[in-house]
């Protein structure tokens, strides 16, 4: 795999040749932990483990929970509380189960903003990215989904204006809406399918996890260069890269570690600080609570979707073009999609031929005010929708979408990119060689 | 990069979470608590002063239906001895479906539910109103001070001002800590409402403490033992950290080295 020159698994004893021949496992793994990595990476590339601790961790959480619990309307609130006072050890799991969602997210959005800015999703690495979407978008159907589980006045509100969204796309909605729900409204059909599809999606994220990894085992890892590894002799290959096993799997085990410290003093000292108290009443279908809040991984989304009311001039334009079929709610639904398919598309919408953004001095600007305005979109989207923070979450909005489709691809035609390094090993021993580190500089020079 | 993430992330969901103080709580007051903090730990005495006020008291018009009586007897809880669980669980009565006839309760079933309408359940209450969230409502303090809800409980009993108003035929309490302003409930403490066989004060201050503490325990039973997993994890995985970080170097050491020396 990958291209790169390196040596590949040879059957030694007579079983392994006997197994080969009839199925090359060995060698399937063999390669895949041997596979040469540029040994420049940073801790930027520690996420791709956690985030695969964090599906384990979910789905054998998960799949104990469901040993416990009850889908169903009158039952599933109550089981929750069974399995928090009778279930061994119960609590701790759920309390797990619960907080490793969002530890999921922390590390998802972190792999995603590190492929932003090191160009990772760039050619040719776009299925990786392309898959590595559709893995998000899985991740956030199977997120809400599990939030309706536990049936608190939160679970229930937040199903109801999430599925609400359907309804507002044109001529179809309603009907849609009633399909997806089961029914008229959030009830008991709603909790039975979600909890099916909560149980589902997991393993097809894992599946695509497993295509994910294969597509990037095949173009190799990028790295914080974007400079690709030299393919010319199994010699110069050995030069810029490292075998996965051992020198990647210690390093990403001990930034694995030290993460999960930090999510054990969440998890044991402070386990509801990121859920919402109002999850801890019972549905109410009477009673709708004051605000309704998604979860912090929704808020920049959230954000987005109720930023596009109807007195913004694009609104006001898109209805009178339509004739009033799309209306500001579902121009709000359109934009929040819209705001995760142009995300997908970035590896056509980027024109730079640079990957790594650390040798792009005007795109390191836009990426951080990039990174600052998600987080300033997350900030609005849990802020009630008066005052000054609808016009903050259409600024936010707004850039978000220049972003992708105005400044990354005028970016590439007028910027002037930064020499980058010849090889990775050049990089590399600038960055341990100390004083040396001039002497690889010069041949740097021609580049560009 | 990473510390950026986090904070932010915290930051953000902790500012909404503020909000919802903001628009609908009243005014809320730190009270330091035996449990708040991750060495905090329920004190075993509060808790059954606690019960006993919920049982004298609140249980008139109040249920606790998620929470079994047979904890009440559990390590980390009030720990009553075997046979005062079941002497108290007597006390109940309880709607049996096999004999289609109510029976004096056992340690095996579970408090009553509420006796009135719109009184609410109170199994939850405290982990269902994060009254706290310390400056700037960041709720970053509940590492060390709760996530609040015992010192909302708290700030309701002794939030009454004794004004009094009808409303379509019920009488509205006036209260600073409940959202909105009125409450249906009429003040149930006034301090020196009961006496406890040890002497501890009956103020109205440390009787309120006592029954917000006692429904902190009903709500997160397992409290004591979550910490000390949460500490056994955090020392475990500290030592685990410090061996890979010592092994990485190592690992790693020969591969610099060679850069160095050129």
């Amino acid at each position: 795999m990958s291209g790169i020159p390196h040596d590949h698994y040879e059957p030694k004893a007579g079983w392994e040749k006997g197994l080969a021949k009839r199925l090359p496992i060995v060698g399937l793994m063999y390669d895949t932990l041997m596979i040469p990595t540029p040994k420049n990476l940073n801790w930027m590339w520690i996420w791709g483990i956690v985030l695969t601790f964090c599906l384990a961790l979910q789905i054998i959480t998960g799949i104990v929970l469901v040993m416990h619990y009850t889908p169903h309307v009158d039952l599933a609130f109550a089981s929750v509380e069974h399995i928090m006072r009778n279930v061994n050890g119960g609590a701790m799991l759920r309390y797990l189960h619960m907080n490793g969602a969002s530890l999921f997210f922390v590390a998802v959005y972190a792999h995603i903003f590190r492929g932003l800015y090191y160009g990772s999703y760039k050619a040719p690495r776009e299925i990786t990215w392309i898959i590595g979407m559709l893995i998000y978008l899985l991740m956030m159907g199977t997120a809400f989904m599990g939030y309706v589980l536990p049936w608190g006045q939160m679970s229930f509100w937040g199903a109801t204006v999430i599925t609400g969204l359907f309804g507002a796309i044109p001529f179809i909605g309603e009907a849609l809406q009633t399909w997806l729900l089961g029914g008229p409204a959030v009830d008991n059909a709603t909790l039975n399918r979600f909890f099916s599809l909560h149980y589902l999606l997991p393993f097809v994220i894992a599946g695509l996890v497993i295509l994910h990894i294969w597509a990037f085992h095949t173009t190799g890892n990028n790295n914080p260069t974007g400079v690709d590894v030299r393919r010319t002799s199994k010699e110069d290959a050995a030069k810029d890269t490292l075998p996965f096993w051992p020198y990647f799997v210690i390093k990403d085990l001990f930034a694995l570690a030290v993460i999960l410290v930090v999510f054990f003093a969440v998890v044991g000292f402070m386990p509801n600080y990121l859920g919402h108290p109002d999850n801890y009443i019972e549905a109410n279908p009477l009673a709708t609570p004051a605000h309704i809040v998604p979860e912090w991984y929704f808020l920049p989304f959230y954000a987005i979707l109720r930023a596009f009311d109807g007195d913004v001039w694009v609104v006001i334009i898109a209805s009178g073009l339509t004739g009033g079929i799309i209306d500001a709610k579902f121009f709000g639904v359109l934009a929040m999609f819209g705001a995760i398919v142009v995300m997908a598309l970035v590896p056509w919408l980027d024109t730079s031929s640079v990957r790594s953004g650390r040798y792009r001095p005007m795109f390191k600007w836009w990426f951080w005010l990039f990174v600052v305005n998600f987080f300033v979109l997350m900030w609005v989207g849990a802020m009630p929708a008066e005052g000054i923070y609808p016009y903050i979450a259409l600024i936010g909005s707004t850039y978000w979408f220049a972003y992708f489709l105005v400044i990354l691809p005028l970016l590439g035609v007028i910027e002037k990119p930064d020499a980058q390094p010849d090889t990775i090993e050049e990089d590399f021993a600038a960055h341990y060689g100390g004083d040396d580190a001039g002497k690889a500089a010069p041949s740097a020079q021609p580049a560009e | 990069m990473l510390k950026k993430f986090a904070l932010s992330a915290v930051a953000a969901f902790a500012l909404s979470t503020g909000a919802f103080a903001a628009g609908e709580g009243g005014h809320v007051e730190n009270v330091d608590f035996s449990f708040d903090g991750p060495f905090g730990s329920f004190d075993q005495n509060q808790l059954q002063r606690g019960l006993q006020i919920y049982t004298e008291i609140c249980a008139a018009c109040h249920g606790l239906q998620y929470v079994p009586l047979r904890t009440l007897g559990d390590e980390g809880g009030p720990a009553l001895p075997d046979d005062q669980v079941r002497a108290y669980a007597e006390f109940y009565e309880v709607f049996d479906a096999d004999l289609d006839d109510f029976r004096s309760a056992t340690p095996n079933d579970h408090f009553p539910g509420s006796n009135l309408e719109n009184a609410p359940d109170l199994s939850l209450m405290a982990k269902a109103r994060a009254g706290f969230h310390g400056p700037y409502g960041l709720g970053i303090n509940q590492f060390l001070k709760g996530m609040g809800g015992p010192e909302y409980i708290v700030a309701l009993l002794n939030g009454y001002t004794g004004e009094e108003k009808e409303e379509a035929g019920a009488v509205l309490y006036e209260n600073t800590a409940f959202p909105g302003g009125w409450i249906a409930m009429a003040p149930p403490l006034y301090g020196d409402d009961l006496e406890f066989a040890d002497g501890h004060a009956t103020d109205l201050h440390h009787l309120s403490e006592d029954v917000a503490a006692f429904l902190m325990w009903t709500a997160e039973p397992k409290m004591m033992a979550r910490k000390q997993a949460g500490f056994v994890g955090v020392v475990f995985l500290t030592m685990l950290s410090v061996l890979l970080y010592l092994t990485n170097k190592r690992l790693w050491a020969p591969v610099k080295a060679r850069y160095k020396q050129k």
